[in-house]
């Protein structure tokens, strides 16, 4: 009575399920793959860009201080010592989004382990790791880091730390959250009541399951980094000249701002997009990734 | 203990604590099963209905030990497991296993079938190679009626039906004695339950399996159990063999449940309308729990509660009342 089912409705289809309906309800999220465009671009160019530059990051030319935008060879100009500030943003892009993507890396596999921890033993492990969630989110954050950096050396690793010490939180309590009402599910109870381990329930059955929020937070965690990398950098307690960084190019615009306009203005651009479209990319996943315009 | 009881249960309790105030006092409790006694015995089905908030998908889920009971006991085999920590249960967890209600939720979305039912292996077997196991996940995903060759996809790729037969076949791939089946037929569409209650039947059959099933649905139970338990208010008010029940009930609860089960020939007036919702579990109704909306009630059935005593071979029914001659509205 029962071979007939096998080959029956839905068995024709064969692929990972977001391989294509996720993939394109990201992709019609217009914001969100101009995002990802303009990400991919600005990826590429820091990597590829300063190879083909004719100036490097650290060149200084005195002669040729303060040009504006397009003068000669220096498309975005130079700065007070005559570097080319197009090589410059580059190089600072690298560190900018290294920092941006290893925040977003650190913070939410830890994030992850303290929330999955949290929401599968519940009870008092479940209750302390939470509250000290809790006191970490007291702090606000930019007073966080900037006590954090005040003392230690502030080597790109370092800052890469200490900005990651403050964005795990928010992971840890979406996947608390995830886990709580995902460990109720019968899949789980099935594992559970098949003798597996702790550690098998929490990372095969519950954390695939909560990948989702999981991404789409760790997407916002990049924008969050490299701004807050910005800020403590322009602030001077980030990545020290003459390395360059985003953030540490706009502290040294400030005096020039009314004569060199762009020296403020070609970095501010820089950050305010790859910011807001880490964002979008954000909304665009969450919206992707719903699981409850997900359901067969 | 004779030899051929699977599973007992002694003045099982389950209460589950409603908690109050800052200080999270324990206030009251919902007393979700209140004083169970029951045996399985080997091979059978037992068949255990009642209505939303009866308390039989708690015991089935206490029979499995998914958490401990608050009192009582729970005799599988000849070993009493009711005290037992999740590493001691673990041996016992091969020999018993459960079949869900919704099969969207009983199947990992992110795990192929085939890890899916393989899972269970690798914890109650581990000595067993991957391939072994792999080999052992064919064998009943084609005793459930699917093909073997289904094993890389996901459970999004299947039906309803299909997904509860590889519930079913997670179900059996440790070779278990006794299985829980909670609603496994409620959520599907009625052509497909009776070829899901069929496999169940054969597999029950071919693999000598004991079973409790847990259901609302009277048609279903009379289909499959050679027994029946119904459960009022975390109590069982009658079991009796499942012919036996049907033709001649003697509790007025079970009469009607079963005047509630719509057939072509009834007319609406034939029905036994109960008046009211089932009473709050936190705080029963005093004596007979049913008496609140029992049509026969007197003033005594508020005094004590009725032991469950016998009423005819295999036949038991707490009621105050044994002389009333209740109809039977279904002729099977």
């Amino acid at each position: 009575m029962t071979t007939m089912t096998a080959a029956g409705d839905a068995a024709h289809t064969r692929h990972h399920w977001w391989q294509h309906r996720t993939l394109s309800r990201f992709l019609r999220h217009r914001l969100a793959a101009t995002g990802l465009a303009i990400i991919l671009m600005l990826t590429l160019a820091c990597l590829l860009g300063p190879h083909l530059l004719p100036y490097d990051e650290l060149t200084v030319d005195l002669r040729a201080r303060f040009s504006p935008p397009l003068t000669q060879d220096h498309y975005l100009g130079t700065d007070p010592l005559g570097r080319d500030i197009a090589a410059r943003l580059l190089m600072a892009g690298r560190i900018s989004l290294l920092v941006g993507f290893s925040v977003m890396l650190i913070s939410t596999v830890f994030g992850t382990l303290i929330g999955v921890v949290a929401g599968y033993f519940r009870g008092w492990v479940g209750s302390v790791l939470m509250r000290i969630v809790d006191a970490f989110l007291a702090f606000p954050s930019i007073f966080l880091v900037l006590v954090l950096s005040a003392f230690v050396e502030p080597s790109p690793f370092m800052i890469t730390v200490i900005i990651a010490l403050t964005c795990w939180m928010e992971i840890a309590r979406i996947v608390e959250a995830e886990i709580l009402s995902l460990r109720e599910r019968d899949f789980t109870i099935a594992a559970r009541l098949s003798g597996a381990s702790a550690r098998w329930i929490m990372f095969r059955e519950l954390v695939p399951n909560a990948m989702g929020p999981i991404i789409v937070a760790a997407t916002l965690t990049i924008a969050n980094a490299i701004l807050l990398e910005a800020y403590i950098s322009f602030l001077g307690y980030g990545i020290q000249p003459p390395l360059p960084s985003w953030g540490n190019m706009l502290n040294s615009a400030q005096q020039y701002l009314a004569d060199a306009p762009w020296l403020a203005i070609v970095p501010g651009i820089t950050i305010t997009l790859a910011v807001s479209s880490f964002n979008f990319i954000g909304d665009g996943l969450r919206d992707a990734l719903d699981s409850r315009s997900n359901l067969p | 203990m004779p030899a051929d009881v699977m599973i007992e249960t002694v003045a099982l309790k389950k209460h589950f604590p409603v908690r109050k105030g800052i200080l999270q006092r324990e206030a009251k409790a919902v007393r979700a099963l209140d004083g169970i006694s029951l045996t399985i015995r080997r091979g059978e089905v037992l068949g255990l209905v009642g209505e939303s908030g009866s308390g039989k998908s708690t015991l089935g889920k206490t029979l499995m030990m998914q958490e401990p009971p608050t009192s009582g006991q729970i005799v599988f085999g000849d070993t009493e497991i009711s005290r037992f920590s999740e590493r001691l249960l673990k041996p016992f967890r091969r020999r018993m296993q459960m079949i869900f209600q919704d099969p969207f939720s009983s199947l990992n979305p992110r795990m192929s079938v085939g890890d899916s039912l393989t899972m269970p292996l690798r914890f109650q077997a581990p000595d067993m190679s991957a391939s072994a196991r792999l080999d052992k996940a064919r064998q009943v995903i084609e005793t459930v009626g699917l093909s073997g060759d289904i094993l890389e996809r996901f459970p999004h790729e299947f039906s309803g039906g299909q997904r509860q037969r590889i519930g079913i076949a997670r179900a059996l791939i440790t070779d278990p004695e006794f299985i829980v089946a909670d609603e496994a037929v409620s959520a599907l569409d009625v052509s497909v339950q009776a070829q899901v209650l069929n496999l169940l039947t054969e597999i029950r059959h071919r693999w000598q399996l004991t079973m409790l099933f847990v259901t609302h649905d009277l048609a279903v139970v009379g289909h499959i159990a050679d027994r029946v338990a119904v459960m009022y208010l975390g109590k069982i008010v009658e079991v009796a063999p499942t012919r036996e029940l049907f033709t001649r009930p003697r509790h007025p609860y079970t009469e009607a449940l079963m005047s509630a089960v719509p057939t072509p020939e009834r007319r609406a007036h034939q029905r036994i309308m109960l008046e009211g919702d089932i009473p709050s579990p936190i705080s029963p109704p005093s004596g007979c729990a049913f008496r609140t909306r029992c049509p026969y009630a007197k003033p005594a059935c508020a005094d004590s509660a009725p032991p469950l005593d016998v009423r005819g071979t295999g036949h038991y029914a707490a009621c105050h009342r044994p002389e009333l001659e209740l109809a039977s509205p279904i002729a099977t």
